[in-house]
């Protein structure tokens, strides 16, 4: 029966995922515009945004940026249905690297300045963001004994009551990993244009749909393990959940809003004085006291 | 459900003396925000659909407005934004103009004006996106536009 | 038991017989490979054999003669160590090997090291050894025979001392099989020997001023480590009554000065930090020596002996210096391998970081840590000793060895990338072999409440993601009319590369029963007790289903844009692209090749910036650990 709940929760997160994905990018647009003082695109738009790219002519650079890039999907997919289904989060985090990765090649293999720009910056993006990740993971082993998230929403407590400081850190890397501003440094949604579109560049048409509806898997996938932080074994916790993954979705969007975008050294000392500051020094109280 | 819902665009400045560009981008400011129409302006031709360009064609950059266009996937749209990039306007005459964007490419949209005022830039680019629509049913049935370049 | 002997002595033998055999040409390279096809045959029946006859062999308690050979043999090398030491003005070296030749000499004159016990072990963990060595040496010897003529024929400056590699290759197979089968101290103490005096022969075989230097720091590090190695012997006889590498461990925390003393000595044969120069200055060597000595052989027995030491350093100062030592060195190497581009470099920092995380492993002494270190370095031996021989046929073929050189190899020479990408890909990337073995680290490190080594971890972890890819992205660049590059690549060469890419796929794929059948059985015996699976198998039908989705990808894409019209077009430069991917047009109208480089941040990750205050803050901690474990014990 369990198992049943399992596959319907990674089902549900393939179907529905790029819907509110989509969703969550369309209010994103819109709510920008409206702290902007303009009245922005409809919800909707992200999606048509997706059936254009489907619909254009595409246009490659070489024969293998496509398969790199189905790669990407493929595996955020994946990364984020092992996560609903409930899998070892070590493993979850594995597998999002393992995407980025190919995200990363198929840049590269364009052999363009602007993408393999991107690519590098990405990458930059990567070691800054991989060791808070890393340390989310730990922080739920330690707290809730497991690395399963099964056992991890199971739990008698929530996570975030033992992981303030990790909670605040996975926030904190959770501005570079939804690509925004002040750390939407290999690719963007905004005018940046001394980098084109970074990793982007080259991707066109159904390519390009490929990976937003990738990054919308992603998205999602990464929201969810925000709400890891909340979920235990009542009910109600997970109407907080949703609360908190709203609150901290809206913090992401006003952040991009606020602030201009920083250089990289900035990104990597902040992002690793963060991890060491909050994530560490919660890491150290949590063995002490556990 | 119309591609005409997502136009994304690529802004070029040809020789333009920057009076048109400034209004080009007034059209993203809230008070005209071109984006309730879902347009983007993205930098880059691999993702846009309409090239908007302001100025005249001069001998350095016929070819990297050729090369740009080629780069464009396929439906896509030309317009030609301010009277210089409609027939070189002002510069027509002089020695390193060529003319307008239509010496070196097919101009679908002409936006008229020194400066060419938003409200007509805006017009332009929704008249270039009803004509995206219009493309794509037409691309169905060859033989298409020879490729320029 | 006779296999064990002609493991260990047929090297030797082969090795006496290619020093003989000066003339370059057919007859050689058949006696090598039929050398190789030898002990890859009695490994493989060693293997065979210890799986039916199965259970721990302990051997040969009364070697009063063969000890007095190994003596004179000893005294023999220290000869030739001081006559070096002597001719090229490095007396200090001549003083180390003096000194403890010397202390080992008066041990067995004086009688004092007679203490009953066996001087041949064989266990689980042998068996593993056995298989590094023999497959992944062997196949290192094929390549060599194939490069080596390559080599001389780009560097007609080199003397052509051939026969004379070949032997010393074989002495280093013959020495770490010594090593391995050995229990007694004094036996792995003269294999220990053999090998640093091998190395520094093979490092400086070019004989340039530069290779002399490096080989004589190799020595002097070594000796180092020699030093501490005879005085552990020294005190486990005198006062602790032992000499077996068994017994030793089966004393546990009593043994704490011997335990650390060996474990220094096991950090400069890994090259630990502040011990990492004599790895990173082999990279003068030719590149079959540079394989041997980071993959199969020297490194790897510094870390063996680690392991072997595991659970006499679990919850003590020696775990603490070890797991310290090896944390730090795993992230600081890392982040040095930023900063190079010279491909070898990188190779030997990764090395310095890999073996530093298995050090860490040992040093934990937990199960579930050891399982770890033990699977890491079978990963690790396989993956690296790949790299290497392919970043040497690369050099080969296209003239540097440099990553940046590399770029758009896929289209250069793709069988070439190819094997590179299932090296780099199986050193750092789920859901491939390292990776698992990191997870498992991890996991034993936050068991352990070990919060630096967890810091550590995560940060090199980062680290190691950023050097690799950029790697890899290096090699997948598809660059416009690129042509394919002749490929010079010998047939032994080839074969060597193509088996270990299998050896590492096979690897990945088999690692569930190499875990079960080869490393729990050795835990279990090693710690008494047996644990539960580390890895789930849930866990590891998700692997497996990870490692088939990047197999199929590649097809199911093919199938997927199979006759959809796909237009190719330019890359974007502004719109100044100059016909390709390769130049653009300039504000002058002229073509200007475009050159794209990866990150190297030298001002952030440069050797200039980090290596010195990375070599301080280790020599300090290890002596001051020392010095505190020492005191505390005495």
């Amino acid at each position: 029966m369990e198992l049943v709940w399992r596959i319907v929760w990674v089902a549900g997160y393939v179907l529905l995922a790029p819907l509110l994905g989509g969703l969550l990018a369309g209010f994103d647009r819109k709510i920008s515009a409206r702290m902007q003082g303009r009245k922005g695109p409809s919800v909707w738009q992200p999606f048509y945004d997706l059936y254009k790219l489907f619909k254009k002519q595409s246009v490659v650079v070489n024969n293998v940026q496509d398969f790199l890039v189905y790669g990407f999907l493929l595996f955020i997919v994946f990364t984020g249905g092992l996560f609903f289904f409930g899998g070892d989060i070590l493993l979850v985090f594995f597998a999002l690297t393992l995407a980025g990765i190919f995200f990363i090649m198929s840049a590269c293999s364009a052999n363009s300045p602007y993408s393999a720009m991107g690519a590098q910056r990405e990458l930059m993006q990567m070691m800054a963001y991989e060791p808070m990740v890393l340390l989310a993971a730990i922080g739920f082993y330690i707290s809730t004994g497991s690395f399963s998230v099964m056992d991890i929403i199971a739990a008698k407590d929530s996570a975030i009551c033992y992981l303030p400081g990790i909670f605040a850190g996975f926030l904190f890397i959770l501005t570079i990993k939804f690509r925004k501003s002040p750390y939407d440094l290999s690719t963007t949604h905004h005018a940046h244009q001394e980098m084109v579109k970074g990793l982007t560049t080259e991707l066109s048409g159904n390519i390009l749909a490929c990976v937003e509806l990738s990054h919308w898997y992603e998205n999602v996938f990464l929201l969810g393990v925000v709400g890891l932080f909340i979920v235990n074994s009542t009910w109600w916790s997970w109407l907080i959940a949703v609360a908190v993954i709203l609150i901290a979705y809206f913090l992401e969007i006003l952040i991009d809003n606020v602030f201009p975008r920083v250089k990289w050294q900035n990104m990597l000392k902040a992002s690793w004085v963060v991890t060491l500051v909050a994530g560490v020094i919660n890491l150290l109280i949590l063995t002490m006291i556990k | 459900m119309n591609i005409s819902k997502s136009p994304w665009l690529l802004h070029y400045d040809g020789s333009s003396c920057n009076g048109c560009d400034i209004e080009v981008l007034a059209c993203l400011t809230p008070v005209y925000d071109v984006e309730r129409f879902g347009v983007i302006n993205t930098g880059n031709p691999k993702h846009a659909d309409i090239f908007l360009i302001t100025g005249g064609i001069n001998h350095q950059n016929a070819d990297v407005v050729r090369q740009i266009y080629n780069q464009m996937p396929k439906p896509k749209v030309v317009v030609a934004v301010g009277i210089c990039a409609c027939n070189g306007g002002i510069f027509k005459e002089c020695y390193n103009i060529l003319g307008g964007v239509d010496t070196v490419l097919p101009v679908d949209i002409y936006v008229p004006g020194c400066a060419a005022r938003p409200e007509a830039i805006i017009d332009g680019v929704v008249k270039a996106v009803a004509l995206l629509d219009e493309k794509r049913k037409k691309a169905a049935a060859p033989p298409q536009r020879k490729e320029v370049g | 038991m006779p296999m064990i002997a002609f493991l260990i002595l047929f090297p030797f033998a082969a090795a006496l017989v290619l020093s003989f055999m000066k003339r370059h040409g057919t007859g050689r390279k058949l006696f090598i490979f039929a050398s190789c096809i030898l002990i890859v045959a009695g490994v493989l029946y060693f293997t065979v054999d210890s799986f039916v006859g199965g259970g721990d062999l302990s051997l040969l308690p009364d070697t009063k003669v063969v000890d007095m050979g190994m003596l004179a043999a000893e005294i023999g090398m220290m000869g030739l160590i001081v006559y070096y030491g002597v001719r090229f003005r490095k007396y200090y070296v001549a003083l180390l090997s003096v000194v403890q030749t010397g202390l080992i000499a008066w041990l067995e004159l004086s009688g004092k090291n007679e203490i009953a016990g066996n001087h041949i072990f064989s266990d689980k963990l042998t068996v593993i050894m056995v298989l590094i060595v023999g497959i992944v040496g062997c196949l290192i010897c094929v390549y060599a025979v194939g490069y080596m003529k390559d080599y001389h024929a780009r560097h007609p400056e080199f003397a052509d001392r051939r026969s004379f590699f070949f032997a010393m290759l074989f002495v280093f197979l013959g020495a770490m099989f010594g090593l391995i089968f050995s229990s007694n101290l004094t036996w792995i103490y003269f294999f220990w020997e053999i090998t640093s005096l091998c190395s520094f022969l093979l490092i400086g075989y070019n004989k340039t001023p530069q290779a002399v230097r490096n080989s004589f720091r190799a020595l002097w590090m070594n000796l180092l480590g020699g030093l501490g190695f005879a005085a552990a012997i020294v005190y486990a006889a005198l006062v602790l009554h032992v000499n077996t590498l068994q017994d030793l461990v089966a004393l546990g925390g009593g043994a704490i000065i011997p335990v650390i003393l060996l474990a220094f000595a096991g950090l400069t044969k890994s090259a630990q930090l502040p011990f990492s120069g004599w790895l990173l200055g082999a990279m003068v060597a030719p590149t079959p020596t540079s394989a041997l000595l980071h993959s199969a052989t020297m490194v790897k027995a510094g870390v063996y002996l680690l392991i072997r030491l595991a659970p006499a350093m679990s919850g003590n100062l020696a775990g603490t210096m070890v797991t310290t030592i090896g944390g730090f060195t795993f992230l600081a190497t890392s982040m040095l391998a930023i900063s190079q581009s010279d491909g070898k470099k990188v190779l030997a920092y990764s090395t310095v970081s890999n073996l530093g995380l298995i050090a860490a492993c040992a040093g934990v002494g937990m199960h579930e840590a050891v399982w770890a270190g033990v699977l890491l370095m079978m990963f690790h031996a396989v993956s690296k000793s790949l790299m290497f021989l392919s970043v040497g046929a690369v050099e080969n073929s296209i003239g540097s060895r440099n990553i940046e050189d590399m770029h758009g190899l896929i289209v250069k020479l793709p069988e070439m990338a190819f094997v590179m990408i299932v090296g780099i890909a199986g050193m750092f990337l789920a859901p491939f072999g390292m990776l698992i073995s990191k997870w498992a680290a991890l996991k034993a490190f936050v068991d352990s409440k070990s919060i630096l080594l967890v810091v550590f971890l995560i940060f090199g972890s980062a680290t190691t993601l950023f050097y690799w890819t950029k790697w890899l992205g290096k090699l997948v660049a598809v660059i416009h009319n690129s042509e394919r590059l002749p490929n010079t690549v010998k047939g032994s060469e080839w074969f060597s590369l193509i088996s270990q890419a299998f050896l590492m796929i096979g690897l990945c794929i088999s690692f569930p029963l190499v875990s079960t059948y080869l490393v729990e059985p050795f835990l279990a015996d090693m710690f008494h007790e047996t644990l539960p699976a580390i890895i789930s198998s849930g866990n590891l039908y998700i692997m497996l289903i990870m490692l088939c989705a990047i197999v199929i990808l590649p097809i199911a894409v093919r199938f997927l844009t199979f006759g959809k019209k796909r237009k190719i077009v330019m890359s974007y430069m502004g719109g100044a692209n100059a016909g390709n991917d390769r130049a653009f047009v300039n504000s002058f109208g002229e073509q200007k090749p475009m050159y794209l480089a990866g990150w190297y941040m030298e001002e952030y990750f440069g050797e200039k910036k980090i290596l010195k205050p990375s070599l301080i803050l280790s020599t300090a901690a290890l002596l001051v650990l020392m010095t505190i474990a020492i005191g505390g014990a005495v």
